[in-house]
C-alpha cells in the first residue's frame, strides 16, 4: 500500500530577492512520520520551512501539501488547511497573555466549544501554562515560551506541524520535555512532524527519517537510525 | 484659580480631540511602521464632509426638527466616508511599497498628504467653510469665571464614548486581538491564519474614522474648517502618539490629553502666539529622553 | 493585450468607483438641501478619461504592443549612453560650463529669472543631498536653514550696513550654528522619528520668524535692504591710478552670474566632500550605522557634520535669495518648500549631482510651462511624488550605489 505524501517538495529554488538560498530541494513527508532536517547554520533549514509556509518566495519548483499545489497560496491560508509552523525563536506574542496567544491559534476556527476543549487540552499538556493563563507572553522563560508556541500551533488543529529549532537556547531538561511532548502529539493526535534542528543528535533520535541539507541542497536522506550510525554524519554533525 | 479650572476644561476638550487623531497614527505605525502623513488629511476630510452633511440637513429643514439625528447621522456618515477614503489610500499608495525602503513609503505618504489636501481645496475652495453655529450654542454651567459650554460637554462625552468603544474593540474582541498580534509580530500572525492585509485595512479604517470624528468636533468647536487644517494638528497628534509610546493605544489617549493640556496652558500662561511650538518641544524632548514613550511601544520587535 | 486587461480591469474599475464615491459627497451635497450629480460626473469623467489613457498605455506596454515604439527608443538611448561614456567627463563639464556662461547672452529676462530660481534650488538640493543622500538622514525641516541665511543677510544689512559678500560667510555661519542646534538632540533618533522632529524644528523656526516682531517684523517681512554689489576697477585715470567703483548688481544677468558662481562653488565642495575621508564615513553610516560605529567611526560627529554642512549651503543660498528679492518674509520658508527640495533630491535621483539638476529643473520649469494649470500645481506635485515612489523610487538619474541601507533591508 502506497500512501500519498502529505508534503512534497519538488526541485524547489527559493530565496530572498536575488539571493538563492535553496537550490533545488526535493523531499517527501508521509502522514504520521516524524522527519528531521539537519544541517549547519545557514545551510537553509529555516528557509525551507519558511518557503513551505509561504513566507519566502518560491523561485522555481513545486510545493505540494496533501496533493495540492500550494506555491501561490497565501501564508495565512495554510493553517486553515492544517499546515502550521512553530518558527525559530519561539515568537509568541509578547504583549498578549498566554490565554490570548492560545486563542489566536484558533483564530480561523469557528467551533467555540471545541476551541474551549482544545485550550483545556493544551493546559493539560503544559500545566505550567495553565497556572499562568493571564500572564503576558513576554514574561515567560524560554522553555515556557516554547511550550506556548507549540500549544498555540496545536490550536490550529494541524495535520502537519513544522518546527524550527525547538531546542534552541533551552536547557537540556526542558528540551527533553519538549521532545517528549512532540513525540506524544505525533502518536496520540496523529500530527505529522517536520522538524529542523541544529542539534542533530536530538533530532535524529526523535525522528523516523532524516534529511541532511548543505548550502541549500539536500545531500543525504535516510532512516534516522541509519543516519546516526553513518560515519560521515557522526563526524560532521554528531561531534565525533 | 478659576482661570486655571477653565483652562483645565479647555485642555480636556482639546486633549480629547488630539487623542482621537493620535490613535490613528499610533495604530497604523504599530502595524506597518509608517508615519501616515496623510492622516491629517483624513481629519480634514472629516471636518469637511461633516459640515457638508450638517449643511444639507439645515437646508433640508430637518436640523430644527431632529438636531440629534442630524448630528449623529453626520458623525456616522463622515466616519464611514473617511474610512472608505483611508482604505483606498492604503491600497493605492502604501500597500505596493511594503517591500520597498522606508523612505519610499514615507515620501509616498507625504505626496498623498499634499495630494489630498489640495484635492480638498479644489473641490471645496480655499476659504474657511463655516459650521452651522446654532447647533450647540449656550453654556451648560457657569461658576464665576468658569464656564462649560454645551459644545465642550458634547465633545468630551463623544470622545469618551469613542475611546471606550475602541478599547472594547481592541482588548475584548477577536479582531482586536488579531490587530494587537499583527502589530507585535506580523509574520507570526500570518502563521496563525491572521491575514495581515485585512487587519491593516481595518486599522486604517478605524484610525481614519476616529480622525473624522475629531474633524467634525474641531469644526463645531472652532466654527469652521479649512483645506489645510490637517497639517499642524497632524504633527501635534503624532507627537502625542510618540509621547504615549508608538503603537500603544492607551498611550495615544494619554499622550493626546497631555499635548492638549500643554497647549492650552502654554497658550494661557506663557504665550498665545507660540502655542504650536509647545507640542513640538514636547515631541523633541520625549524622543530625546525617553524614545519609547510613557506607556512603552507596541510594535514589531522582531523586525528592528 | 486582452489578457493583461483581464488581469487588471477589476482593480481599475474599483479604483474609479472609489474616486467617484469620494468625489460625490464633496461636490454633490449642497447646503440648500439638494443633491446633485452633474458636477460630480463631469469632474469624474475628466479623471476617468485621463487615467484611462494612461491605463491603456500601461496595458500596451505590459503586453508588448508598444514595442514598435520603445525598442528603437531604447536602442537609441543605449547608443547615446555609450557615446556619452566614451567622451571624457571633463568635456561634458566644460561644455556645460560654457553653455551656462553664455546663457544670459541670448535669453530674455523671463528665462534668466527661471534659471536663477533653478540654480538657487540646485544649491538647496545639493545641500540637502549631503544630509539625505550621502549621510542617509531624512530632513523635513531643511528650509529653516535657508530662512536663517536669508534673514541673517537681511538683518545684518539693515542694521549694520554690511555688504552681501561680507554677510555671506556670516549667513553661512548662522545657518551652520542652527544646523548644530537642530542636529544635537535629533541625531540619536531613528529614521522615522528624525523626519518628524526635523519637521517640527522647521516649523518652530517658521513660527518664531512669524511671531518675533521686534527682530523679524513678523509676517510683514523685512524689505529695503541692498542687493549684492561689487567693486570694479576703474581705469579712467590711467593704469596706475586705479580706483574702485561700486556697482549694484541690478541687472538680472549679473545676478545670474552670482548664483551660478555660488552653485559652482557648492558643486565643487560637494564633489570634494564626496571623495574625501568624510564622504567615506558618511557612506558607511548610511549603509550600516551600527557596523560603522563598531569600526570606530564617530557616527554622531559625522552626522552632525553632515547636518551642519547641509545647513551651511542652505544658508548661503538663503542669503542670495533675500539679496535678490530685497524682501524676505516667513511665507517663503514653509514645510511645503522643504518637501519640494526633498522631492527634487529624491525624484531627480538621490545622491547624484546630475539628478539634482534634473530635479530642480523639472520642479521649477514644469510649473512655468503649465502656467494655466497653476491651480492644480500642488495636486500634480503630490500625485507625482506618489507615482514616482510606486514606479521608480530610485529617481530619474540614480546615483550608483553599492548595496542597500541596513534599515531598508526588511526580509
Amino acid at each position: 500500500m502506497v500512501t500519498e505524501p502529505i508534503l512534497e517538495l519538488n526541485n524547489v529554488h527559493a530565496g530572498y530577492g536575488k539571493i538563492n538560498a535553496l537550490k533545488g530541494i526535493s523531499l517527501k513527508i508521509y502522514p504520521g512520520e516524524i522527519v528531521a532536517i539537519i544541517g549547519a547554520n545557514g545551510a537553509g533549514k529555516s528557509t525551507t520551512l519558511m518557503t513551505i509556509s509561504g513566507i519566502v518566495e518560491i523561485q522555481q519548483g513545486e510545493v505540494k501539501y496533501d496533493g495540492q499545489l500550494i506555491n501561490k497560496v497565501a501564508a495565512e491560508k495554510l493553517p486553515t488547511m492544517g499546515l502550521c509552523q512553530v518558527p525559530e525563536g519561539r515568537r509568541i506574542f509578547p504583549r498578549l497573555t498566554i490565554m490570548e496567544n492560545l486563542r489566536l491559534g484558533a483564530f480561523y476556527r469557528k467551533d467555540t466549544d471545541q476551541i474551549q476543549k482544545d485550550m483545556e487540552y493544551a493546559y493539560s499538556l503544559f500545566p505550567i501554562l495553565g497556572e499562568r493563563k493571564k500572564q503576558h507572553g513576554g514574561t515567560l522563560s524560554g522553555g515556557e515560551q516554547q511550550m506556548l508556541a507549540i500549544a498555540r500551533a496545536l490550536m490550529t488543529k494541524p495535520k502537519l506541524l513544522l518546527l524550527d529549532e525547538p531546542s534552541l537556547g533551552l536547557a537540556p531538561i526542558i528540551v527533553q520535555q519538549i521532545f517528549d511532548i512532540i513525540k506524544k502529539i505525533n502518536k496520540e493526535d496523529n500530527v505529522t512532524i517536520l522538524l529542523v534542528e541544529q542539534n542533530a543528535n536530538l533530532a535524529l533520535q526523535a525522528a523516523d527519517r532524516g534529511y541532511v541539507i548543505e548550502t541549500g541542497e539536500i545531500t543525504m536522506e535516510d532512516e534516522a537510525d541509519k543516519l546516526i550510525e553513518n560515519p560521515k554524519i557522526r563526524e560532521a554533525y554528531l561531534g565525533e | 484659580m478659576e482661570y486655571f479650572i477653565q483652562q483645565l476644561i479647555n485642555g480636556l476638550t482639546l486633549g480629547g480631540i488630539y487623542a482621537l487623531i493620535a490613535l490613528g497614527y499610533t495604530m497604523v505605525y504599530g502595524v506597518i511602521q509608517l508615519i501616515n502623513f496623510a492622516h491629517g488629511e483624513f481629519f480634514a476630510a472629516g471636518g469637511y464632509v461633516g459640515v457638508i452633511i450638517l449643511g444639507y440637513c439645515a437646508g433640508k429643514g430637518i436640523m430644527e426638527t431632529h438636531p440629534w439625528l442630524c448630528l449623529a447621522g453626520s458623525f456616522v456618515l463622515t466616519m464611514g466616508y473617511c474610512a472608505f477614503l483611508a482604505v483606498g489610500v492604503e491600497k493605492v499608495a502604501y500597500m505596493p511599497l511594503r517591500k520597498q525602503s522606508r523612505l519610499a513609503a514615507l515620501l509616498s505618504a507625504l505626496g498623498m498628504s499634499i495630494f489630498l489636501s489640495n484635492g480638498l481645496m479644489l473641490t471645496q475652495g480655499v476659504f474657511d467653510k463655516p459650521y452651522p453655529g446654532e447647533l450647540f450654542d449656550g453654556t451648560l454651567f457657569e461658576f464665576g469665571l468658569v464656564s462649560i459650554t454645551y459644545l465642550q460637554v458634547m465633545i468630551v462625552s463623544m470622545t469618551i464614548v469613542l475611546l471606550v468603544v475602541l478599547n472594547i474593540l481592541v482588548f475584548k474582541t477577536k479582531m482586536g486581538m488579531a490587530m494587537r498580534a499583527t502589530a507585535q509580530d506580523k509574520t507570526m500572525s500570518s502563521l496563525v491564519a491572521i491575514g495581515s492585509n485585512r487587519i491593516i485595512s481595518v486599522t486604517f479604517a478605524i484610525g481614519a474614522g476616529l480622525a473624522a470624528a475629531a474633524g467634525i468636533m474641531v469644526g463645531l468647536y472652532y466654527g469652521s474648517v479649512r483645506y489645510d487644517m490637517g497639517f499642524i494638528p497632524g504633527i501635534k497628534a503624532f507627537a502625542a502618539a510618540v509621547l504615549g509610546g508608538i503603537g500603544n493605544i492607551t498611550g495615544a489617549m494619554i499622550g493626546g490629553l497631555i499635548i492638549g493640556m500643554v497647549e492650552i496652558f502654554g497658550a494661557g500662561y506663557i504665550s498665545g502666539q507660540y502655542k504650536d511650538v509647545f507640542a513640538f518641544i514636547i515631541l523633541i524632548a520625549v524622543l530625546y529622553f525617553k524614545p519609547t514613550g510613557i506607556m512603552g511601544e507596541n510594535i514589531d520587535d522582531t523586525r528592528v | 493585450m486582452i489578457q493583461e486587461f483581464k488581469k487588471t480591469w477589476k482593480k481599475y474599475t474599483i479604483g474609479m468607483l472609489w474616486v467617484l464615491g469620494l468625489l460625490w459627497p464633496l461636490l454633490g451635497i449642497h447646503p440648500d438641501g439638494t443633491l446633485s450629480f452633474e458636477k460630480t460626473f463631469t469632474v469624474w469623467f475628466y479623471i476617468f478619461a485621463g487615467t484611462f489613457v494612461f491605463f491603456i498605455i500601461y496595458l500596451m506596454n505590459q503586453s508588448g504592443s508598444l514595442k514598435f515604439f520603445t525598442t528603437p527608443v531604447s536602442k537609441a538611448w543605449e547608443k547615446g549612453s555609450v557615446f556619452t561614456k566614451t567622451v571624457p567627463t571633463w568635456v561634458w563639464l566644460l561644455l556645460a560650463f560654457v553653455l551656462a556662461l553664455i546663457y544670459p547672452q541670448f535669453t530674455g529676462r523671463y528665462a534668466q529669472d527661471v534659471a536663477i530660481n533653478v540654480l538657487i534650488y540646485v544649491c538647496l538640493g545639493l545641500g540637502l543631498n549631503i544630509v539625505v543622500g550621502l549621510a542617509g538622514m531624512l530632513d523635513l525641516g531643511y528650509i529653516a536653514f535657508y530662512g536663517v541665511g536669508a534673514y541673517s543677510y537681511a538683518l545684518l544689512n539693515m542694521h549694520f550696513g554690511m555688504s552681501f559678500w561680507v554677510c555671506l560667510p556670516f549667513a553661512a555661519l548662522f545657518a551652520l550654528i542652527a544646523g548644530c542646534i537642530v542636529g544635537y538632540p535629533t541625531l540619536r533618533m531613528r529614521g522615522d522619528y528624525l523626519a518628524i522632529v526635523t519637521l517640527g524644528f522647521g516649523e518652530i523656526v517658521r513660527i518664531i520668524l512669524n511671531n518675533w516682531m521686534e527682530l523679524t517684523n513678523g509676517p510683514n517681512g523685512i524689505m529695503g535692504f541692498d542687493r549684492p554689489g561689487i567693486y570694479l576697477p576703474n581705469f579712467e585715470n590711467g593704469f596706475f591710478s586705479m580706483t574702485w567703483e561700486h556697482l549694484w548688481l541690478k541687472k538680472l544677468h549679473l545676478l545670474y552670474y552670482v548664483v551660478l558662481a555660488l552653485a559652482i562653488v557648492t558643486i565643487i565642495c560637494i564633489h570634494r566632500l564626496n571623495f574625501s575621508r568624510v564622504g567615506r564615513a558618511w557612506e558607511s553610516i548610511r549603509e550600516d550605522e551600527t557596523a560603522s560605529e563598531l569600526m570606530g567611526v564617530n557616527t554622531f560627529i559625522y552626522k552632525l557634520l553632515a547636518y551642519a554642512m547641509g545647513a551651511l549651503f542652505a544658508g548661503m543660498a538663503g542669503a542670495f535669495f533675500s539679496a535678490r528679492m530685497r524682501f524676505v518674509s516667513p511665507e517663503s520658508f514653509t514645510f511645503l518648500e522643504s518637501a519640494m527640495v526633498l522631492c527634487m533630491v529624491v525624484l531627480g535621483g538621490m545622491g547624484s549631482i546630475p539628478g539634482i539638476f534634473l530635479g530642480a529643473a523639472a520642479l521649477i520649469i514644469l510649473p512655468e510651462v503649465f502656467r494655466e494649470f497653476e491651480l492644480y500645481r500642488m495636486l500634480a506635485f503630490g500625485g507625482v511624488m506618489v507615482i514616482m515612489m510606486l514606479f521608480r523610487p530610485e529617481g530619474l538619474i540614480p546615483a550608483k550605489r553599492v548595496g542597500t541601507r541596513s534599515e531598508e533591508r526588511e526580509a
